[in-house]
């Protein structure tokens, strides 16, 4: 499909790609483009899958009582579905973005490690692969929770901490491949006259993404290998009984967990922040304050991790420590959302399908970001705890927040990576429904949770019934809310109008001044330092 | 070619970074273990024996000091303190038992492991004698009074008038054999 029309289109103007056909383009490449294709259908696949289980949660929570699954099949289900999400979907449609978008912002003709980037693609399959299959084996699939906290995992697993831990090992080194990838292309390959202080931020939240990535995922690696020795060699680092401390395994988890989260947010804000002047018709304010923002909140990330076991028993200096650490936070992100709103402020706004994303994103986010900042209170923490609350917070910020801003910033660049503009009817229809059902699926689970409903369990108690029919009747629509978007992507890769190099008058950035759809091999000379000096023009 | 020496360079001192990460992760382990040593967090208690170093009795402050047990899962251990709680005087010390019996069929090792709250008092409850300094095998249907001898020390913050030491029992034969 999307092989189809690149293909096409770069044979008529470029006879000297020599690229390979069929299934062997695909497994040999090392073209950044492809890959970057590469990732986001693997991202859209798991976002399906782990989309199916969070259907199947949510039918069984339909009514209270155990109807369709067993709890212990529930519980795989909740933590597959975590897993899926996390590492399935939202990062590598994150790496694709990188992929895809990195090398033509920066004015480079590739990755700077293309070999290595096709590894780090390639084994990913081979990781959910393992993951998934557990499902079909005698001990089923992980059901300690993607929180994984020993001891559920190590004393009372249920055989399926090896298939895991596997499985993460491989997701680990295929997401530091990925940001070394990153890191390297940003520093060494960019056009010259592109100084740090002119990529767009898009260039920069990835930056930053990528030197938490390598800060981190080998700590979760440290972290599951751990877990591995404890469960089958006899080592006790999480065993009290042998001089171990099953607390400590939830230090060294959120140690990681915490700058995971961030992991998976910066890539939206660069993603928000390139659009949203695009279709105010003005610069980004405050580029530089964005910048600065984004380096504090990955720094704060570091000493925040206590703020997930308030409820472990932790001395007070302790939790008045975690608890402004964390609300300090909320500073620079509220700088970077009063940005959004004063770039729009005055604008020229129009109200594309993209646009429309991110202001869902800037509101939507924002309200996860508060119901954090409730969540970071001690005192209040004790009751919102493993509650539904903390579901509803979460959700927020990972599916209004980074699944929006996945689908913005694939409808932002859709007429750049496929050549067509994509049916614009169809992807309203994505839009609004998907704000409409997405809201009804997390909203009341904030009253849930408040009203004390538990996290991670299959049956409830009967005062909850009502909301959870609500938000399952949300869940369902926000499921099949997606297929919209499948179609729009296949109709888009298909055919559909002609999209021009520069498809938004409004746009910035040096991958517009490349041809639509962008070429097999881009800035193999590198842009002019007029393009450079264009990316933030004062006026349209 | 100069640009793809300078990748390599990068990519070194990238790599050096998730190394050094991956061994931070484990050196977690100890810091963490150092870290409550210190602070006497999480109610952690010294593993060896103390020495009596208070200087005299403090008879104006009264401790009540709690004893509490618990079975960890798969020891079917009977497993109790002698008396549940004892009024102590900072620097004062205090001997008393456990008992310990084993209604298992077989041979079993146990472990306990002590723990007190608030954690803050931790690092002021000194232990110069305990049983949870060593493992105690006990044979099918053994039965044994276990002795801790202790002292709280003078330097015990004032706002602390209780201390709960709490013990808990593992089942630690199948790793120590």
């Amino acid at each position: 499909m999307t092989t189809d029309v690149i293909e096409q289109e770069s044979h008529d103007e470029h006879h000297d790609d020599h690229k390979m056909t069929g299934i062997k383009r695909w497994l040999y490449t090392t073209n950044h483009k492809d890959i970057g294709t590469l990732y986001l259908w693997f991202a859209f696949i798991m976002f399906l899958t782990g989309g199916a289980f969070a259907m199947v949660i949510r039918a069984e929570l339909f009514q209270p009582g155990l109807q369709l699954v067993e709890p212990d099949f529930f519980n795989q289900l909740t933590t597959v579905h975590g897993l899926i999400m996390v590492f399935g979907a939202i990062m590598p449609a994150f790496t694709g973005f990188a992929n895809w978008m990195l090398p033509m912002m920066v004015g480079a003709p590739d990755m700077a490690l293309p070999r290595m980037n096709n590894w780090s693609f390639w084994i990913l399959p081979f990781a959910f692969s393992i993951l998934l299959a557990s499902f079909f084996m005698e001990s089923g699939a992980p059901n300690f929770g993607w929180t994984f906290y020993a001891p559920l995992s190590t004393t009372y697993s249920n055989g399926s901490t090896a298939f895991f831990v596997f499985a993460v090992h491989i997701m680990g080194i295929s997401s530091i491949m990925g940001a070394i990838n990153i890191v390297v292309t940003i520093m060494n390959m960019r056009a010259p006259g592109m100084t740090y202080m002119k990529m767009p931020l898009f260039v920069w939240t990835f930056f930053i993404t990528a030197y938490l990535l390598i800060a981190v995922m080998p700590v979760l690696a440290g972290v599951v290998t751990m877990l591995l020795t404890d469960t089958y060699f006899g080592t006790n680092f999480f065993n009290a009984a042998g001089g171990g401390d099953p607390v400590m395994f939830q230090h060294i988890f959120w140690f990681f967990g915490h700058p995971e989260v961030y992991i998976m947010i910066l890539p939206a804000f660069g993603i928000v922040s390139t659009i949203i002047p695009a279709f105010a018709r003005k610069r980004l304010f405050g580029y530089s304050s964005m910048v600065y923002a984004t380096a504090s909140i990955a720094l704060l990330s570091f000493i925040v991790w206590a703020h997930h076991m308030f409820t472990t028993g932790m001395p007070l200096f302790g939790e008045l420590f975690f608890m402004y650490c964390t609300m300090l936070i909320a500073v620079p992100t509220g700088v970077k959302v009063f940005n959004w709103v004063a770039t729009m402020w005055r604008g020229s706004l129009s109200f594309e399908t993209p646009m429309l994303f991110s202001i869902a994103f800037v509101i939507l986010f924002t309200i996860g970001g508060f119901s954090g900042l409730m969540l970071a209170m001690t005192p209040v923490d004790f009751q919102y705890h493993d509650t539904y609350f903390v579901v509803a917070h979460f959700h927020y910020v990972l599916v209004t927040g980074s699944l929006f801003s996945i689908f913005a910033g694939t409808y932002y660049w859709l007429p750049k990576w496929t050549g067509h503009m994509y049916n614009v009817t169809l992807s309203k229809w994505h839009f609004w429904c998907s704000l409409i059902s997405v809201n009804l699926l997390f909203f009341p689970m904030h009253f849930l949770g408040l009203a004390g409903m538990p996290r991670r369990i299959p049956d409830y108690a009967l005062q909850f019934a009502d909301f959870n029919k609500w938000v399952s009747i949300g869940g369902f629509a926000f499921g099949l809310s997606q297929f919209i978007f499948l179609a729009v992507i296949i109709k888009c890769i298909k055919g559909g109008k002609k999209a021009p190099a520069k498809p938004w008058d409004g746009a910035d950035g040096l991958e517009w001044t490349v041809a639509s759809p962008a070429p097999y091999h881009t800035f193999t000379t590198p842009p002019s330092q007029a393009d450079i000096d264009g990316i933030y023009k004062d006026e349209h | 070619m100069s640009e793809t020496v300078s990748h390599s360079k990068t990519v070194k001192k990238l790599s050096l970074v998730v190394l050094a990460m991956f061994g931070f992760g484990f050196a977690l382990v100890p810091l963490y273990d150092v870290f409550c040593d210190i602070t006497g967090l999480n109610g952690k208690t010294n593993d060896t024996a103390a020495t009596y170093n208070a200087n005299g009795v403090d008879e104006s402050r009264t401790i009540t000091v709690q004893f509490i047990t618990r079975n960890a899962q798969g020891i079917p251990w009977q497993f109790s303190p002698v008396i549940n709680s004892i009024d102590v005087h900072p620097g004062e010390m205090k001997f008393v038992k456990f008992y310990a019996k084993n209604k298992a069929d077989h041979a079993m090792t146990g472990q306990a492991v002590p723990s007190v709250s608030p954690g803050m008092a931790a690092n002021y409850f000194n232990k110069i004698e305990c049983f949870c300094f060593t493992n105690q095998p006990l044979a099918a249907g053994e039965e044994v009074e276990m002795g801790l001898q202790f002292y709280v020390d003078q330097d015990l913050p004032s706002d602390i008038s209780t201390l709960t030491l709490s013990y808990t029992l593992y089942d630690i034969g199948k790793k120590s054999s």
